[in-house]
Formats: C-alpha cells, sequence, structure tokens
C-alpha cells in the first residue's frame, strides 16, 4: 500500500505464508493496526473510535430491539411497551438504543468541528470529508426513521411535517412526497418501510465508514499542526509518527471510558432527558401537538429551515426572480439542504494555504463564532417562532452561510498566517521533552 | 406580489412590539421531593401501595392503565403484592367498560370474565379520560429555562410533579369567566378550554397597499397572554380529603394522596425505575475504575515518548 513508509507484515509461519498467497488479511490488519500515526494527535482526534464504537452499540442493540419490535400503526407503540416492561433487559437495550442516538450526534458534531479548525478537510483529505459528510447525512435519515418506529405522536408528527418539507418541492413536490409515504398520508406504509430502511442504512453506513478509514489511511492522518508526515525515509517517518497500536488504541479507550461514564449515567439517571414527553401518548392523527420539535440534533438545521419566512427580503427576491417557483417554503428546503453542501464544499471554499486554524489569527475568531452560532441554532431551532426568535434564526442563519461562502473564501487571501513547524517532531519537541533513555 | 410584502413587513413589527409587552400568567409546578429522585432513589413501597389504593378507589373509575400488566404488582421494584394478594386483586376488580375489554370476554360462556394476574389493567373508555399507563412520562412539569430544558437536569422532567399539581390544582374560577363556561378550573392545567373574556388581546392594525395604490388598513385580534394561569378541565376535582382509609394509617390529606397517586403513577410508567438506576450505578462505577486504569496505562505508555517539558 502506498502511504507513510513503513514496516510491513512478514508471514512468519508456513501456515501464515499459505494463507497469505491467498487472502492477505492478517495483513492488512497488521496494516490497519500498525499505520504510523502522527505523535501529537490531541484530545480532539479521539471522536472517530466513539463514533466507531457507537455504531457498532446501535447496530447490536437495534438489531436485538428489531426481534420484539412490531411495525404496525396497531402494535408499534406497545411492542415498544413491550419491550419495557417484559423484555428481559429490554429497557436498557431501548435506553441505551435511544440515547446512543445522542451520543453518535455529540460525537459527529465535535468529529465534524475538529476537521473545520484544523483543516482536515483540504487536500489531500477532500474524499475523506466527502465520505464523512454522505455519513451524516445517512445518519440524519436513519435517526429521523428510528423516532418515528415508537409511533408515538412526536414519531407521527415529526414524520408528517419532515416528509411535507418534500411536499413544498415544486412541480413535483406532491407525488414525491406520496411516493415516499407509500400513500397520502404517514400511516401503515410509511412505519413498514421506516423500519425496513432503518435497519439498511446502519450498515450502509458501516459500509461507508469503511471507506472513509480507507481514505485516511491512504492520505495519512492530519494532525493539530497541518504539517504532513514525512515520508522521505522510514526513519524520518519514524520521527513524526508512532503505530496505531498500542499508543493512539489505549489513548482513543481511555477517551471512550469517560465518556461511556458520563453516557450510562445519563442512561441510568436521566433516561428520558433528551427525549420528548409527547412520545409517550401514541401517535393520533387527529390530535396536533402544541409544539412540534425535532430531536435536539437536527434543530440546527431546523432552525435555518424556518429562518427564511416569507418577510425575509432576500426570500422575496427570489419569490420575485423564479415567478414563485421558489417560494418561502421551498426556499426554507433549499437552505436546509444548502447549509449542509456549503460545509460539504469547504475542501474548495477555504482559499488559505495554512491547513491548521492553530496557525491562522484570524480564522481563529470566525471559527469561534461558527461554533457560538451553532449552539445558538440548536437553541433558537427548539424555541416558538414568534417574538424575537425568528430574527435571531434568520442571522445565525446568515452567519453559517457567510462563513464558508465569503468568510473562508476571503480570508485565505487577505489573512497574514503564523510561521507553521517544519515537522511535527518540531512541534512534539516544542511541547514535550523527550525521556531520558 | 408586492402587495404581500407590505402586509407582512407591518405586520412583523406590530407582532413583536406585542408579543414584548404581553403578561401572560405562567403555571407554576411545585418539585416534590419524591423518594425515587436522584441516583440513588427508590420507590417506597408503602407508598405505591398507597397510591395504588387511590388509583383503584378513585381513578380507576374514570382512567385505565391498559399497558401495566397486573401481575406487575408482585414483581422487584413494585409495590411488592404477594401472589396470592395479586390474584385476590384481579378478581375484585370491577371492569367498568366492558365493551372497550374484549379481550376478557369468554366465548363458550358467552359473559366477560374476571380479572386474572396475566392481563392487564383494562381499558376504561367511559368519559373519555386518557389512560394513566404512561401519564408519568408522558408530561414535564419543568421547563426551561429559556427552552434550554436545564431546569430538567436538576429536578427531573417533572412528569409525577405535574400529576401532583393537577391533583391539588382545582382552584375558584376566575372572575373573568362567564358563569356557565363549562368544567371545572385547574390552574396547573394548560391545554384545556379557555374563555375569551380571560385572555388579554393586543390589536394590530396592518397597513395594505392594494395593488392599485390605494391604501387600506385591516385590525387583527391577536392572543398575547392570560388573566389567571391554566385553563378548564373536564375531570371533576377527583380527591377530597379523607377519601380513601389507608390501612397503614397514613394521612389521607388531598396532597397526600396525590403524591401517593403520583409516585404510583410513576412506577407504572416506569416499573424498571430502581433495575435501571442500579444497572446506571454499577456501570458508572465499573467505567470510573477502567477509565483510571487505563489512564496509568496511558501515561505509562507515552512515558516511553514524552514527558512533559518543565519549564524551568
Ligand atoms: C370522574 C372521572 C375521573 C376521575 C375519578 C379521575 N379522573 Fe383524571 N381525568 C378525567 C378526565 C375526563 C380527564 C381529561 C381532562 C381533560 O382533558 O380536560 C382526566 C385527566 C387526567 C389527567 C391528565 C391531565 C392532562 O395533562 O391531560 C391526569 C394526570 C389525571 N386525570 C389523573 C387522575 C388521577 C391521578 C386520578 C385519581 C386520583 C383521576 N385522574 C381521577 C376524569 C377523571
Amino acid at each position: 500500500m502506498a502511504g507513510i513508509p513503513h514496516d510491513h507484515y512478514e508471514p512468519s509461519t508456513r501456515a501464515e505464508q499459505w494463507l497469505d498467497d491467498r487472502l492477505p488479511i492478517v495483513g492488512l490488519a497488521h496494516a490497519t493496526m500498525t499505520i504510523p500515526t502522527p505523535k501529537n494527535l490531541n484530545w480532539m482526534w479521539i471522536w472517530g473510535i466513539i463514533l466507531a464504537f457507537t455504531l457498532a452499540l446501535q447496530i447490536v442493540t437495534g438489531i436485538i430491539l428489531a426481534m420484539h419490535y412490531t411495525p404496525h400503526v396497531a402494535m408499534a407503540f406497545e411492542s415498544v411497551e413491550h419491550i419495557m416492561r417484559d423484555v428481559n433487559g429490554g429497557w436498557a437495550m431501548r435506553y441505551l438504543h435511544a440515547n446512543g442516538a445522542s451520543l453518535f450526534f455529540l460525537a459527529v458534531y465535535l468529529h465534524i468541528f475538529r476537521g473545520l479548525y484544523y483543516g482536515s478537510y483540504k487536500s489531500p483529505r477532500e474524499v475523506t470529508w466527502i465520505i464523512g459528510m454522505l455519513i451524516y447525512l445517512a445518519m440524519m435519515a436513519t435517526a429521523f426513521m428510528g423516532y418515528v418506529l415508537p409511533w408515538g405522536q412526536m414519531s407521527f408528527w415529526g414524520a408528517t411535517v419532515i416528509t411535507g418539507l418534500f411536499g413544498a418541492i415544486p412541480g413535483i413536490g406532491e407525488s414525491l412526497q406520496t411516493w415516499l409515504l407509500g400513500g397520502p398520508a404517514v400511516d401503515n406504509a410509511t412505519l413498514n418501510r421506516f423500519f425496513s430502511l432503518h435497519y439498511l442504512l446502519p450498515f450502509v453506513i458501516a459500509a461507508l465508514v469503511i471507506t472513509h478509514i480507507w481514505a485516511f489511511h491512504t492520505t495519512g492522518n492530519g494532525n493539530p499542526t497541518g504539517v504532513e508526515v514525512r515520508r522521505t525515509s522510514k526513519a524520518d517517518a519514524e520521527k513524526d509518527t508512532l503505530p496505531f497500536w498500542p499508543y493512539f488504541v489505549i489513548k482513543d479507550f481511555f477517551a471512550l471510558a469517560v465518556i461511556l461514564v458520563v453516557f450510562f449515567a445519563v442512561v441510568g439517571f436521566m433516561p428520558n432527558y433528551l427525549g420528548h414527553p409527547d412520545n409517550y401518548t401514541p401517535a393520533n392523527p387527529l390530535v396536533t401537538p402544541s409544539h412540534i420539535v425535532p430531536e435536539w440534533y437536527f434543530l440546527p438545521f431546523y432552525a435555518i429551515l424556518r429562518a427564511f419566512t416569507a418577510d425575509v427580503l432576500i426570500v422575496q427576491i427570489t419569490d420575485f426572480l423564479t415567478f414563485g417557483i421558489v417560494d418561502a417554503k421551498f426556499f426554507g428546503v433549499l437552505a436546509m439542504f444548502g447549509s449542509i453542501a456549503v460545509m460539504a464544499l469547504a475542501p474548495w471554499l477555504d482559499t488559505s494555504r495554512v491547513r491548521s486554524g492553530r496557525y491562522r489569527p484570524m480564522f481563529k475568531w470566525w471559527f469561534a463564532v461558527l461554533c457560538v452560532d451553532f449552539v445558538v441554532l440548536t437553541w433558537v431551532g427548539s424555541m416558538p417562532t414568534t417574538g424575537i426568535y425568528p430574527t435571531i434564526s434568520l442571522y445565525a442563519a446568515y452567519y453559517w452561510f457567510g462563513y464558508f461562502l465569503i468568510v473562508l473564501p476571503v480570508l485565505g487571501l487577505i489573512e497574514k498566517p503564523l510561521p507553521e513547524p517544519a515537522t511535527i517532531e518540531e512541534d512534539f519537541k516544542s511541547h514535550y521533552a523527550t525521556p531520558a533513555e | 406580489m408586492f402587495r404581500k410584502i407590505a402586509i407582512s413587513a407591518v405586520s412583523a413589527l406590530t407582532l413583536a412590539a406585542g408579543a414584548a409587552t404581553a403578561e401572560t400568567a405562567e403555571i407554576h409546578i411545585h418539585d416534590v421531593a419524591f423518594g425515587f429522585e436522584g441516583p440513588f432513589g427508590k420507590f417506597d413501597q408503602n407508598q405505591l401501595q398507597r397510591g395504588l389504593q387511590v388509583y383503584t378507589e378513585v381513578c380507576s373509575a374514570c382512567h385505565g392503565m391498559k399497558y401495566v400488566p397486573i401481575r406487575s404488582l408482585s414483581e422487584a421494584g413494585g409495590p411488592g403484592l404477594t401472589d396470592q394478594q395479586v390474584r385476590d386483586y384481579a378478581e375484585a376488580f370491577t371492569v367498568l367498560d366492558e365493551a372497550s375489554n374484549h379481550q376478557l370476554f369468554d366465548q363458550d360462556k358467552g359473559e366477560y370474565r374476571p380479572l386474572k394476574p396475566s392481563d392487564n389493567f383494562p381499558v376504561n373508555n367511559t368519559i373519555g379520560a386518557p389512560d394513566l399507563s404512561l401519564m408519568a412520562k408522558a408530561r414535564a412539569g419543568f421547563h426551561g429555562p429559556y427552552g434550554s430544558g436545564l431546569n430538567q437536569l436538576f429536578k427531573g422532567m417533572g412528569g409525577p410533579e405535574y400529576i401532583a399539581a393537577i391533583l391539588n390544582g382545582y382552584t375558584e374560577t376566575p372572575a373573568c369567566a362567564p358563569a356557565d363556561f363549562p368544567n371545572y378550573y385547574n390552574s396547573a392545567f394548560a391545554p384545556g378550554g379557555y374563555p375569551d373574556e380571560c385572555k388579554i388581546f393586543e390589536e394590530t392594525v396592518t397597513e395594505v397597499t392594494n395593488p392599485d395604490g390605494t391604501v387600506t388598513t385591516r385590525t387583527d385580534k391577536v392572543e398575547v397572554g392570560r388573566m389567571a394561569p391554566g385553563s378548564w378541565i373536564q375531570m371533576p376535582p377527583p380527591l377530597m380529603d379523607d377519601q380513601v382509609t389507608f390501612a397503614d394509617g397514613s394521612p389521607a390529606t388531598v396532597e397526600a394522596m396525590s403524591h401517593d397517586a403520583a409516585a404510583f403513577l410513576m412506577w407504572a410508567a416506569e416499573p424498571k425505575l430502581m433495575a435501571r438506576k442500579q444497572m446506571g450505578f454499577v456501570a458508572v462505577l465499573m467505567l470510573t475504575i477502567l477509565s483510571v486504569l487505563l489512564y496509568l496505562t496511558n501515561k505509562q505508555l507515552w512515558s516511553r515518548v514524552k514527558v512533559k517539558k518543565t519549564h524551568a
């Protein structure tokens, strides 16, 4: 395999040689585990392991839940109660799974923001970044459909509102919505297909995760300096890196254990904190809940969806220019998907030569505001659309787009970066002393 | 198109101003120090038994509890009835709404059979009261501040507190209401009926620019607040002092019974609460130990390649 120079697996017995000639699987595992990893990785590089663990947790608990769950409108809610009350450890499986989704998104947001700060998306890691965005989209689809399965009030009305977004697409919208739902409204056909896809998509995610890892094992990990590992010789590379096993495996496991302490405290002591009480009332198509709010991890993008109302100038101009084809509702949908699209395009929007935010004095501030902006969007996404909140959503949404479409391209041209270290080794040595032999 | 712009721009302004000045009478749910709260909280078995008695003698007249199996009354972490007590309880239970409980119809005898421990509590749709199985998790008593949900982090979701507040929330009908307004007034209940006489309205005058250039005005009435917290509820006040007689001699004030009923309904909604907290405790303990071990391993491992720079 191309990449950073390092030792390769050599079969040491005849049996190993025999297998290696037919299927180089041991070599692959060896290469994966010993991959040279920049030795200056900080604690923001742990989220990948957390995510891999959470995917496994969700698949295992999900498969067990599926053994007892019934995807039928008349039985789904009851079957969940059956899991909670009668199935041995069923309550644990369900609470782990429901809160696991939150852990998954928390980790993915930290992982994404790590990438945004340290410029992990930049050449040559654009493909890793794009695959990451696809994983994120698949996660959102999976989580959304999973939330529908318990068939509570929020499940039903959330599904109605979100699939209604597709109805906003001009021309084909209504037929598209009907096709997605399998009927004119959210009903048994919808529940069945959501269950089917909710079971399928995690395996698509798993495949994407493998490609994601494959991609960054080809380019090598990024690191906090953004300076690449030297590939001039094995000796040089070894000065910049350490093997993944044991150094980073142990470090990541330590981080995982700490995060699981918090996770199990949530599952054990407040498992419904992140859920919505209305979902403990069975779905009723005749009664609309007073506030329909998505799960917390969708709120930033939900806020962007709702930010562009009919009284916003840019919406009115678009409406006018497109002869009413892009009305406020469709504009909101485009904005929501657009807000993820601009993030996916970051590798091409960011014009700075310097990869890491550490050496970009102006970028740092804009990035800090982006983090605050994200928190504000999350909060305002849960608020009603009256009073001051629409205005806050609008400005927060503007900043989101402004960051990717204006700040990233312009900063690269006007900012004077700080000097970067020549090598990872140099950075490492400026932080740590080498132990005396 | 431009007409639309003119309308929305002006009305948005007036609306924002209205919302800022409105004073809504907010519902306040009191925090109750239930024994089952907090990481080490446990259900009080006596309290659950008293709550069961209140449910059986009072609430079950109108409310069903269809997700709760009667046999679970003897399961660990619950009211702790003996198997014999559960059998007697099931047999003595009067099913008021037979038509909604077809599972109890005995085909051979052509009549409804009495309950057995393996049955769930019956459905009760006689007057349309909601099922109580999950009520303690289906309502949140605490919100905020500012929609952040942080209050719930410290006080819990407030489901049982909400139930207690409803049972204690019956007050005099506010003076603003017309005498013939139906149902009972409850200061903790938000979604019920509310007479226009008790609402605070804000009138917004909107300028409308018509396509022909003329300007006309339109007046809208928007509800911006309420004079009294709560609303009108269909449920008559279910509890009176000394309505039930507790075997353990506990006082049967409305407040005491409301707490017992709320605790019992928390158990009904979350029968595995104690097992869950125990799992949480064991997991947190084990994972903390594991974290410490991994921390030391990690430190030891990396000491081969790095040590903290001493700033001399
Ligand atoms: C006379 C019949 C009756 C009795 C007895 C009764 N309820 Fe109710 N209850 C109702 C009705 C009807 C409603 C629906 C109220 C509405 O939506 O306006 C209701 C609603 C409720 C609610 C839901 C409020 C909400 O947020 O929707 C709770 C909680 C409740 N009852 C608890 C109890 C408890 C606990 C008892 C026993 C102490 C009890 N009820 C006894 C008739 C009754």
